[in-house]
């Protein structure tokens, strides 16, 4: 057990602490106030600008309620998702997605119009929608505290019952007691520097698992993007119109966006260089593409390139569970995890509901941040509203796996963080282990991971901006062994997980994969609905 | 990652201090703020975004520095492109509401 929080620093009271301030932190904390519950949203970077979508963009499953159309788009994935997706689910999502959206526009976000004026809805600039997401939040009279990384969950008897953290610019402590939590803490892409992912750290997974939750879908965590070589921007909708070459320009045969990106990382691993070049935008296309994805061009304009004319070396950047589909398992439709207030939305929870095994480009993921955020809210809230007054004086103690102290630690954090950090990236970065997989790799994988657990689980850990790098660390290394646990026991090839010893899908494993633990990781399958869609 | 902060344009508003989401930059009292954490930087561009007067550059490499120096955006005109594009400024429309939005996704399907 951990101490308890040092006077003086900061100390608040809630009935809902939302833990991360992207998509699905932001509309839980909205639709939490406007529930009526007192709401506090802690965010380790910025809320409007921190996490996966602030710095980029998304495509956002928005689909008119016309049943044709929402049958199209729940079938679209299904099968590629391995077919783990669950009506139900997708059906919530598409009706909450398309509310939301139209709520913000409502609320000033500008959509922009076709001919006849109508708004057109089908994706939202990242700045933009964080910008207002956060003003809205504000607007509803939810405090935020930016800069301000939770560290561990607090529980009593009754359930999870808030947090502490650091606030990493003034060096404080903080901590919210709180009737119910909403881990919206994102993925985790190992400090790949994808674009706008160093923030994404797992540390939510970690928090949860100790606080007893489980995880779901974690096999499905292998996602890399296509990215220039000199650039972080992971944008890879126009890498459909891409041709791969070597470097002597003869063509690199079967690589592609979409189902090619093997044959990418195949000559990658073999030690060749792969470029690209968008020669199939046909011209009148280009003033549009330039258009909707800024960002996507900045990096080639900095440095005098026209990626539609020149070729530009590419590599596959890991984003691991970002644009993958693993997360805490979620076990009612409040986006609840089975823990007593503790809830869970956006990337850091499954998305197998709605999508199974994989979620290629655009979205479903921006869909189900929106939603599950919004389910998360509302469940959180009533929860910690139907506690009354049972909710003060609670004095509920620390749940970290680590200890963390207000002491000073001993002498050396930093650079053991950035040791542990090369540590795990070694083990889930190389394409031959996390994306080609095979039985003896993964073991001999986890092996070492488990090794890497238990050194970093004897650590003290600081409450200062330090030792979040530390803590940072024991949730990546955490999240790898759920990664792997579950990779190694799905014995089969099934959405974005590939097994080079069992290449074919087996309907005998048509199940999800549960898994969790800390010391002793466990995996379990978990029926999903049987269900098949036209 | 970020590289160039223009003392000659900066007006202390500590707009980068707040926003950056890895805290690369330390508050310096109403004046420039300081790089002081080069190495978190992510490269995600949002500090430049949110500097009401463009003193900021953020080069594409996200692994190394590249040296450039004020000088040389000044001449190729770099500082404040990003802000430009997205349409964020005075008197400037948001990228978001472009019509080629309408355009692409009709015939593209993003
Ligand atoms: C380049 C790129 C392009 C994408 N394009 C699309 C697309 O076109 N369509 C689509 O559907 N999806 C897309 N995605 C995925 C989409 O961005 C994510 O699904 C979405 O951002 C998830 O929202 P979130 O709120 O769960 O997480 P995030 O937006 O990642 O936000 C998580 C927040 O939690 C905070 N946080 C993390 N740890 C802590 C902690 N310990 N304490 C407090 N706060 C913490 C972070 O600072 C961050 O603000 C893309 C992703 C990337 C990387
Ligand atoms: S580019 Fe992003 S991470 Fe780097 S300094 Fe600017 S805001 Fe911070
Ligand atoms: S945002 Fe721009 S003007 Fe404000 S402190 Fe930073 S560099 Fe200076």
């Amino acid at each position: 057990m951990n101490e308890t929080v040092k006077r003086g620093s900061l100390e608040l009271k809630a009935d809902v602490l939302v833990i991360g301030g992207g998509p699905a932190g932001t509309w839980a904390a909205l639709t939490a106030s406007a529930k009526g519950a007192k709401v506090v949203l802690a965010d380790k970077g910025y809320c409007g600008s921190s996490g996966a979508t602030a710095p980029s963009g998304t495509g956002v499953w928005y689909v008119e309620p016309d049943k044709e159309l929402r049958e199209k788009a729940k079938a679209s994935r299904f099968i590629l998702g391995g077919s783990l997706a669950e009506h139900s689910w997708m059906d919530r999502v598409l009706n909450r997605t398309y509310e939301n959206m139209n709520r913000i526009g409502m609320s000033g976000y500008p959509f922009p119009v076709d001919e006849v004026g109508n708004p057109h809805r089908r994706s939202l600039q990242g700045p933009e929608y964080m910008r207002l997401m956060r003003k809205l939040v504000k607007k509803a009279g939810v405090t935020i505290l930016d800069h301000s990384p939770a560290l561990e969950l607090l529980a009593d008897e009754h359930g999870v019952a808030g947090a502490t953290g650091v606030q990493t610019q003034s060096g404080e402590a903080w901590s919210v007691i709180a009737g119910a939590v909403v881990i919206a803490t994102g993925g985790c892409a190992f400090l790949s520097k994808a674009l706008g992912c160093n923030v994404l750290t797992g540390d939510g997974l970690l928090l949860a698992a100790e606080a007893g939750a489980a995880m779901s879908g974690m096999e499905f965590s292998n996602a890399y993007a296509i990215c220039p070589t000199f650039s972080s921007v992971t944008k890879t909708a126009y890498y459909s119109y891409a041709s791969f070459y070597y470097e002597d320009g003869s063509v690199v045969e079967g690589a592609g966006s979409k189902k090619g990106r093997s044959f990418i990382a195949r000559n990658l691993l073999e030690g060749r260089k792969v470029f690209a070049r968008l020669d199939q935008a046909p011209e009148d296309l280009q003033p549009l593409l330039r258009v909707a994805q800024t960002n996507f061009f900045l990096p080639f304009d900095r440095l005098g390139i026209n990626p539609f004319k020149d070729a530009f070396p590419v590599t596959l950047r890991l984003e691991g569970t970002v644009r993958g589909t693993g997360g805490i398992r979620i076990t009612d439709e409040a986006c609840g995890t089975g823990v007593p207030g503790l809830y869970a939305a956006g990337d850091a929870a499954t998305r197998e509901l709605i999508c199974g095994g994989f979620t290629g480009g655009g979205s479903h993921n921006a869909a189900w941040a929106m939603s599950s955020g919004s389910f998360a809210g509302e469940g959180a809230a009533s929860y910690a509203l139907s506690l009354g007054r049972h909710a003060a004086g609670r004095a509920p103690a620390g749940l970290s796996s680590s200890t963390l102290t207000h002491r000073k630690a001993q002498p050396g954090a930093a650079s053991r963080a950035l040791e542990y950090t090369a540590a795990v990236q070694a083990e889930v970065t190389p394409y031959d282990i996390n994306l080609f997989r095979t039985g003896e790799r993964l073991e001999a994988s986890l092996g070492r991971l488990d090794r890497l657990w238990k050194e970093q689980r004897g650590q003290e850990v600081q409450l200062s901006a330090e030792g979040v790098k530390l803590r940072e660390t024991a949730a990546m290394t955490a999240t790898a062994r759920w990664m792997y646990s579950s990779a190694l026991a799905r014995t089969e090839t099934r959405g974005m997980h590939k097994r080079e010893d069992h290449k074919a899908i087996d309907e005998n494993q048509h199940y999800r994969l549960i898994s969790g633990g800390l010391d002793e990781v466990w995996v379990k399958p978990e029926e999903s609905a049987k269900e098949s869609v036209q | 990652m970020i590289e160039v902060i223009s003392a000659d344009r900066c007006i202390g508003c500590n707009q980068c201090v707040s926003v950056c989401p890895t805290n690369v930059f330390d508050r310096s009292g109403g004046k420039v703020p300081v790089i002081a954490r080069q190495s978190d930087c992510q490269t995600c561009f949002m500090c430049e975004l949110y500097c009401p007067v463009d003193a900021l550059y953020v080069a594409p490499d996200s692994e190394a520095a590249t040296g450039i120096t004020e000088t040389e955006l000044k001449e190729r005109g770099l500082l404040g492109g990003y802000r430009e594009k997205v349409g964020w400024g005075k008197g400037r429309k948001p990228v978001a509401s472009h019509g080629f939005m309408v355009q692409l996704s009709r015939r593209a399907g993003f």
